[in-house]
C-alpha cells in the first residue's frame, strides 16, 4: 500500500509578486515580470535584463535580521512562511517554535529547500569588503550567508523542523527534485510534514556574465517583456529570475485528521540523469522523458491521464524542442502545454518549486496560466496555451524540469 | 579620547545597527549576551565596528573579558588613553 502525500500550503515571492495570489494573478493576466537592469554594474555586460523580484526582501523582513540573510536565504523564508500560515498552522510563539505551535511534532518535520548557485551575491560581496577593507572587516555572517544549505537550515530553524533539514542541488532541477525528496521521506515513514522548495537570488554582474558567455541568455535588452519566449522561432536564450516558491507536503491521513485544506496529491515522482554533456540537453530529450516515465510509472497513472504539462521550456534554441520530442515519445500529443517562464524568467532552483505551484494550482483552479510572446511557434510544436490562459479540466499535471549537468526531474500532480 | 558617557553612546549606535538593540536599553552594568541579546558572531560586528569608531585595537583575546557594556567602556578608554 503507498502512502498518499498531499500539498496543503503555497508560498512564493516571485518576480510577478511578492506571494502566490499576486503571482498566481499576473500568470493568468499574462503579464512579463521581466525588466531593465538599470543598475551600475548591468551597464558592461551583453545582458541588461531580467525578472527581478516584485516586492523586496527589505518590505517583509527587518532590517537588523536582512543584515545575516543572503538574498537567497531571505526569498526562500518569506516563502516558507507563507506556506506554512497558508497550511493553516500556527506561527512560533515566544516559547514555542512554529512546529509546537501549530502542534506538528518537530521530529516528524522536514526541510528540504535548495538553490542552483547558493549564496553567490554575498561571497561576491563580502569578496568585496576583503579586498578593498582587509580580512577583519568580512562579515562573520559569511559562512551561513554564502553555504547552499543555508536557506533550508534558516526554514528549518525558523519553523523548528527536527526530522533532516537537506538541500539538493541539481541546478534548474533543484526544486523539483527537493519535492521529489520529499515525496520520498514522507512514503519512508521519515516525516508526517514536509515544508519544500526552492529559492535563486543570482542576479548579480559575475552569474549573468556567465551565463551571458554561455550564450545561453537571450540579449533582447531592448525589449525585455518579449525577450523570454518559449517555442517561438525567435527565441535566443533564456532570462535569469529570482524568487523561491515552497510548499507543504503532508502524508494524507495526517492532514485530514488536522482537518486540512487540501489543494492536489503529489501522485508521482521521476528522476534521471543524462549522462550527456555537461550542459547541452541531449538532443533528443531521452534523459527528461525518462523521467516522465518514471514519474508515471510511480504514480500509477495511464498517460492520456496528464492533460497539462508546465514545461521546463527556458526559451532557449537547443532544449525547448529536445523537451518537446522527449514528452511527446512518452505521453503523445493530447497535452495542453505552457511554459510559465515567458512571463517569470527562469528562476532556477526555484523554478521547479514555482512552476509546481502553477500546475497545483492549474488543477486546482482548472486553468492553464499562458505561454506569453509565443507568436511564431516552431513547427512540430504541440498544444500550447498560447498567449492567453485556457479554462479546462486538470485532473492531472506534469511539472517538467531540467539542470546544468545533465539532472532531470518529473512531478505528477493530481486533483485531491 | 572619549569620555565614558561618549563611549556608550557610541556602543549603543553600533549595537543598534549591528544587533537591533534599542539604545535606551544600553547602559553600562548590561550583559551584552544576558540583557542585550547579542550573540557570539554579532559580537564580532560590534568588536570590529567600535575599533574603527573608537580607534582602537580589541585583541581577539580580550573579548571574552568583555561581558558587560561598561567592560568594553573601560577597555576602549584605556586604550585611548
Amino acid at each position: 500500500m503507498t502512502t498518499d502525500v498531499v500539498v496543503t500550503g503555497l508560498g512564493a515571492t516571485t518576480p510577478l509578486g511578492g506571494d502566490v495570489t499576486s503571482t498566481w494573478d499576473a500568470m493568468l493576466a499574462g503579464r512579463s515580470g521581466v525588466t531593465p537592469l538599470t543598475q551600475e554594474w548591468a551597464a558592461q555586460l551583453p545582458v541588461r535584463i531580467a525578472a527581478q523580484l516584485a516586492v523586496e526582501p527589505s518590505e517583509v523582513i527587518d532590517r537588523v535580521k536582512l543584515r545575516r540573510l543572503d538574498r537567497s536565504e531571505a526569498v526562500a523564508l518569506i516563502a516558507a512562511h507563507q506556506a506554512w500560515k497558508d497550511a493553516g498552522l500556527a506561527p512560533a510563539t515566544a516559547d514555542a517554535s512554529a512546529a509546537v505551535a501549530a502542534g506538528i511534532d518537530p521530529e516528524r518535520l522536514a526541510v528540504v529547500v535548495g538553490s542552483g548557485i547558493g549564496g553567490a551575491q554575498t561571497l561576491l560581496s563580502q569578496d568585496d569588503i576583503l579586498e578593498q577593507s582587509g580580512p577583519r572587516r568580512v562579515s562573520p555572517h559569511t559562512v551561513p550567508m554564502l553555504m547552499p544549505n543555508g536557506p533550508a537550515a534558516w526554514v528549518g530553524l525558523e519553523l523548528g523542523a527536527k526530522a533532516g533539514v537537506h538541500s539538493p542541488a541539481s541546478a534548474c532541477a533543484t526544486g523539483a527534485e527537493a519535492i521529489a525528496w520529499a515525496l520520498d521521506i514522507i512514503r519512508s515513514g521519515r516525516a508526517d510534514v514536509v515544508v519544500a522548495g526552492g529559492t535563486e537570488a543570482v542576479i548579480a554582474a559575475l552569474p549573468v556574465a556567465g551565463f551571458a558567455a554561455m550564450r545561453a541568455m537571450s540579449t533582447r535588452n531592448d525589449d525585455p517583456e518579449r525577450a523570454s519566449r518559449p517555442w517561438d522561432k525567435a527565441r535566443d536564450g533564456f532570462v535569469l529570475g529570482e524568487g523561491s516558491g515552497v510548499i507543504v507536503l503532508e502524508r494524507a491521513d495526517h492532514a485530514a485528521a488536522r482537518g486540512a485544506h487540501v489543494y492536489a496529491k503529489l501522485a508521482g515522482a521521476g528522476m534521471t540523469s543524462d549522462g550527456y554533456d555537461i550542459v547541452q540537453p541531449d538532443p533528443q530529450g531521452a534523459g527528461g522523458a525518462r523521467a516522465v516515465t518514471l514519474a508515471l510509472r510511480d504514480s500509477g497513472l495511464a498517460k492520456t491521464d496528464i492533460v497539462h504539462v508546465n514545461a521546463h521550456a527556458t526559451s532557449t534554441p537547443t532544449g525547448d524542442m529536445a523537451e518537446i520530442i522527449g514528452l511527446r515519445a512518452v505521453l503523445g500529443d493530447h497535452m495542453v502545454l505552457t511554459s510559465t517562464k515567458s512571463m517569470h524568467g527562469h528562476l532556477l532552483g526555484a523554478a521547479g518549486a514555482l512552476e509546481s505551484i502553477a500546475s497545483i494550482l492549474a488543477i486546482y483552479h482548472s486553468v492553464v496560466p499562458p505561454t506569453i510572446n509565443l507568436d511564431d511557434p516552431e513547427d512540430g510544436l504541440l498544444d500550447v496555451a498560447a498567449h492567453k490562459a485556457r479554462h479546462m479540466e486538470v485532473p492531472a499535471a506534469l511539472n517538467n524540469s531540467f539542470g546544468f549537468g545533465g539532472h532531470n526531474a518529473a512531478l505528477i500532480f493530481t486533483h485531491a | 579620547m572619549s569620555s565614558r558617557p561618549e563611549i556608550t553612546e557610541g556602543l549603543a549606535e553600533i549595537l543598534e545597527e549591528v544587533a537591533g538593540v534599542n539604545p535606551s536599553d544600553v547602559a553600562e552594568e548590561k550583559s551584552f549576551t544576558d540583557d542585550l541579546d547579542v550573540d557570539s558572531l554579532s559580537m564580532v560586528e560590534v568588536v570590529v565596528a567600535a575599533e574603527e569608531k573608537f580607534g582602537v585595537k580589541i585583541p581577539d583575546d580580550e573579548v571574552q573579558n568583555l561581558k558587560t557594556v561598561g567592560d568594553a567602556v573601560s577597555f576602549i578608554e584605556k586604550a585611548q588613553a
